[in-house]
């Protein structure tokens, strides 16, 4: 396996402005359950990072220290060089389940960040329009959530977190709520829309074709307790057409060598 | 309801029970039942006369402002339950004890310590309706997916913003609920306070119109309370109508 880098977790000293978000010796307890085990990752700036694993290997909980959502047992996590407690405005999330406000119209919904940061109504509508209609729902404003699919919904979800102009973006499995077919247009969307926005992402996911197809950089995690297993950078081209990519040798190859260290997890 | 194939509309058993009520008013079956129409007559009588307007107005505005105290505290203590594991066993216990017990026999006591007149009124209605609006309230919370609170500290909410922009909002279809079932016991703790100790307001009334077997009079007053009740309870439903969309879409 090639493409799998050798020294995975860097060490503490390289704070690096190139990798907007550290993560330093991070452990979870639950209680007497050990979450993760003494985490190290980095991740460049710019850059899709996906934390991926079977369920139980606390890729979640990872994401959601970093977000500030969850308080470490031990560690810390850096952002641009500084210790982090807590969410802030250079993270923001977008939510597995959405987590709109089902009595909010999707334009308050995507302006609530700005909302919640008092900035002036006539401008934060402003700017929520335009990423409204980036994520392809022009037309939708003053729809409720419930009038929307699933698919839909994400997309508000995502608009929401696009529109607060925060570096890093923190996606918890945000596609596993939305139907197949509408996935892999959603994948399509983003990797498009981000590409125009020079993003930090960081992606939970447990498929592993969703991993590949999205990523520079794939962190796969071994489970009980969380530990990283290897780093792999796929290396594939995103200039040519979303079909290409999912026929490239380098794509085929990588799914393949991932679903091979990943299966001995399985019962 | 259909009957020999025929759709009956709702109105229609209404209407059948007053034309029974009618025929076994106008036949004297029973001295405490007269006819229906008499009792409607009486009713509008009965809304013009002065004692009858001050003790509906004294009874109402009391009932609004305890209804408000309860709303208010209520909420708080709900609240105050479901985000603090530590306010939920000291208050729990209590907030369960007062909204199952029989408080009635409490409105003599009230009485003592608060004399005859709105006051009484106020405390009945706020302790009878405070309880259910309060475990209603912590039900709403409970409720809440934790993505929803994460979400408003992940943009940056303050602790009010998350309570006043999301939790309330989130919670706010079993505060209706429970709104209107405190409600519902606050009429029902007024007419009981009031009639336990009959001298004041419609309490008053309702005694003198049952001891002099003014059963006209005495059944015009509880249509009345019928009525006030009912348009109470359906104003709130309309507003819980009218939040029920995202309470069966959320989470």
């Amino acid at each position: 396996m090639s493409d799998v880098a050798t020294a995975a977790p860097l060490n503490p000293a390289s704070a690096t402005p190139e990798n907007i978000v550290e993560v330093r010796n991070i452990s979870k307890f639950y209680g007497s359950v050990h979450a993760l085990d003494k985490i190290n990752l980095s991740f460049p700036k710019g850059q899709m990072t996906t934390l991926l694993g079977p369920s139980g290997c606390g890729k979640t909980t990872l994401l959601k220290i970093i977000a500030g959502l969850l308080e470490p047992s031990d560690g810390e996590v850096l952002i641009n060089g500084k210790v982090v407690n807590g969410p802030g405005p250079e993270r923001a999330f977008v939510f597995q389940d959405f987590a709109l406000l089902p009595w909010a119209t999707v334009l308050r919904n995507v302006a609530f960040g700005m909302e919640l940061a008092k900035v002036p109504k006539a401008e934060r509508e402003d700017k929520a329009r335009h990423y409204i209609n980036e994520v392809g729902l022009s037309g939708f404003e003053d729809k409720y959530p419930h009038e929307l699919s699933g698919g839909m919904r994400q997309r508000v979800g995502l608009a929401r977190a696009m529109v607060v102009k925060a570096d890093v973006l923190l996606m918890d499995e945000p596609f596993s709520a939305v139907d197949e077919q509408n996935r892999r247009k959603f994948q399509e969307d983003l990797l498009h829309l981000l590409a125009a926005e020079n993003k930090t992402v960081i992606f939970v996911t447990h498929s592993i074709e969703e991993a590949v197809y999205v990523s520079d950089q794939i962190v796969l995690l071994s489970p009980r307790p969380g530990q990283i297993h290897s780093i792999i950078r796929p290396e594939i081209s995103r200039d040519t057409s979303p079909d290409d990519i999912r026929r490239d040798k380098k794509y085929l190859d990588a799914v393949e060598n991932i679903w091979t260290d990943l299966r001995k997890y399985l019962d | 309801m259909r009957l020999f194939g025929f759709q009956i509309p709702p109105v229609f058993s209404l209407l059948f029970w007053i034309a029974l009520w009618e025929i076994a008013g106008q036949y004297e079956l029973a001295f405490i039942l007269p006819p229906f129409s008499d009792v409607v007559s009486e009713l509008f009588i009965l809304i013009q006369r002065a004692d009858f307007q001050d003790a509906a107005m004294l009874t109402f505005r009391a009932f609004v402002i305890g209804m408000a105290i309860s709303i208010v505290l209520g909420i708080f203590i709900g609240f105050a339950m479901g985000s603090s594991r530590m306010a939920n066993s000291v208050l729990g216990m209590w907030v369960n004890i007062f909204a199952s017990a029989p408080l009635s026999s409490l409105v003599p006591i009230l009485m003592l310590l608060f004399g005859l007149g709105q006051t009484t009124i106020i405390v009945t209605v706020v302790l009878f309706s405070t309880w259910i609006i309060a475990l209603d309230t912590y039900a709403g919370v409970n409720h809440i997916s934790p993505s929803m609170s994460e979400m408003g500290r992940s943009f940056g909410a303050t602790r009010r913003q998350l309570l006043t922009k999301v939790l309330f909002w989130a919670a706010l279809p079993e505060i209706l609920a429970g709104v209107r079932m405190g409600l519902i016991r606050a009429v029902k703790g007024i007419v009981i306070g009031q009639l336990l100790v009959s001298v004041v307001a419609l309490g008053r009334l309702f005694r003198t119109f049952s001891d002099n077997f003014q059963f006209e009079q005495f059944w015009a007053l509880t249509i009345i309370l019928f009525i006030f009740a009912l348009t109470f309870s359906s104003a709130i439903g309309w507003l819980e109508n009218k939040v029920e969309y995202y309470a069966n879409t959320r989470g």
